[in-house]
């Protein structure tokens, strides 16, 4: 698993986002996060139809150490969530870009892409602290 | 410039993230804390504790002075090799530090936590003015905690024979020395296992023993946790020096009797007894969370009858849930915590979770 997945763009706050090319787009936190975090014991996700503005807070991370707030990085309307987080939270430890996604968005403002972080951008960001 | 234990090498080795710990480089977790946690629980988990204070107390008046210095009573200690929990109060009846005292043939072995190194040694010299006792830290030697089902079995396999048949016949709270060794039925998790005092250049060799025979390492990480669901106390958070030992889950190790010895203390903690009789001090319980979410140090607890806070708190890994240990008023019927802003109802549990890998409150 690579730490930055170069298909992915990072907020400051450690969310990544995957265009899906149809208008919506997948949300996760980075191997970073999920790392700093330690192991996770419960996810708190958005309902499905909500609408949510980027750096809302829509998603709490509970680990054995501490919780966290996850903000979005995008608005729109929320399409789906990952159900097997409720039973398996510890997916986001082993493949936070992959299984260990947190919910689906329709996009309602592609311009917000822009302020997000390419993958280089963001592993700077990670080793500067 | 943080100290390393001589086992440093030894975590890098085996992949430990390090954390500053007390001015210590520790090992919070070598991949997955619940794991090391789970490890524990059913097979054996190894913990480096080599940050830990360890001070030898000798000398004619040594007895007397452990009677004066602690509150718990070292008279107990009938035999070389027994161990016996302490609180160390002061004059106002708060809780310096919490130790073991290990009798010795050469006096006694105490050893007080990392993070209060510095005052307790302070403390315990500034006492010992009046007493013929020859205080002495040992830096030089190093702790191995070994814990769960099948630890004692696995480091009797790599213990010459001599001391691998006692080490197996020991009971709780009885240690032994051999040589410069010193090997205790003493720990922190809820297990059974042994805790090995020994010099730390013999140390990195037992701990590649150890994991030869199939012990795993185990961080401070899944050490808090453990701790927790044993309902064992954690120094700074559970209890300081402006809490009473009464309001700390403490009461019964206190030794009362003889009434005519005197402690550090003594007098302010009478005083707390009967304000526990009177049901006017607060006490250490445990809270349980079944639903989701995890109970924090630092929240809130409103009870029926006033306000309390949780003392330390996390998700069990063995109960696949929150619990924490809280500071409450006494008699209270129904509790909410203040979980991130929602009131969150939890039950009231005496402060002991598991044992030996098994639930043990209703």
């Amino acid at each position: 698993m690579s730490t930055y997945p170069d298909n992915l763009k990072y907020a400051a706050t450690h969310e990544w986002v995957r265009l899906e090319g149809d208008g919506t787009a997948t949300v996760g936190i980075s191997n970073h996060a999920q790392d700093a975090l330690g192991d996770i014991v419960f996810v708190e996700l958005p309902e499905v139809g909500a609408t949510i503005h980027s750096k809302d807070e829509v998603a709490v991370v509970e680990s054995v150490k501490a919780a966290s707030d996850v903000y979005s990085p995008m608005s729109g309307e929320i399409i789906a969530t990952n159900a097997t987080l409720a039973d398996a939270p510890e997916t986001v430890n082993a493949v936070p870009y992959d299984g260990g996604w947190f919910y689906k968005i329709q996009i309602s403002d592609e311009l917000e892409l822009d302020e997000l972080m390419d993958a280089d951008a963001y592993s700077d960001h990670c080793e500067e602290g | 410039m943080s100290q390393q234990t001589s086992l440093y090498q030894k975590h890098l080795d085996s992949g430990a993230k390090m954390v500053d710990f007390a001015g210590w480089d520790m090992p919070v977790n070598y991949g997955s804390q619940i794991e090391e946690h789970n490890l524990v629980r059913n097979q054996a988990g190894i913990f480096d504790v080599s940050h830990m204070t360890v001070v030898d107390v000798s000398g004619n008046g040594a007895e007397a002075f452990l009677r004066y210095l602690l509150a718990n009573d070292i008279a107990k200690l009938d035999e070389v090799g027994r161990a016996l929990y302490s609180g160390m109060l002061n004059e106002t009846g708060g809780v310096v530090d919490d130790l073991i005292v290990y009798r010795m043939s050469f006096g006694y072995r105490v050893v007080v936590n990392c993070a209060t190194r510095d005052k307790d040694l302070a403390w315990i010299r500034t006492h010992a003015v009046n007493f013929d006792v020859s205080i002495e830290e040992k830096p030089q030697l190093s702790i191995l905690a070994v814990h769960g089902p099948e630890a004692i079995d696995k480091v009797s396999s790599i213990l010459t024979s001599d001391r691998a048949t006692i080490s197996k016949g020991l009971k709780n709270f009885h240690g032994f020395e051999s040589g410069s060794w010193f090997i205790a039925h003493t720990g922190y998790t809820g297990e059974k296992g042994l805790e090995l005092i020994l010099p730390s250049e013999e140390a990195p060799e037992i701990w590649d023993k150890l994991l030869e025979v199939g012990v795993k390492p185990v961080g401070l990480g899944a050490r808090d946790t453990l701790r927790l669901e044993a309902g064992m106390n954690l120094y700074g958070h559970d209890m300081d020096e402006t809490t009473s030992p009464i309001a700390a889950n403490m009461k019964q190790t206190i030794a009362w009797h003889p009434e005519d010895r005197d402690f550090i203390g003594r007098q302010a903690v009478t005083a707390h007894l009967a304000e526990n009789e009177a049901r006017t001090m607060p006490i250490l319980t445990g809270l349980v969370l079944e639903q989701r979410g995890v109970l924090r140090e630092g929240q809130k607890v409103l009870c029926d009858n006033g306000e309390g806070v949780i003392t330390s708190g996390s998700f069990s890994p063995t109960l696949r849930h929150s619990i924490a240990l809280a500071r409450i008023p006494m008699g209270s019927g129904a509790c909410q915590v203040d979980i991130r802003g929602t009131l969150t109802s939890v039950r009231i549990v005496k402060p002991n979770f598991v044992r030996f890998g098994k639930k043990v409150f209703e």
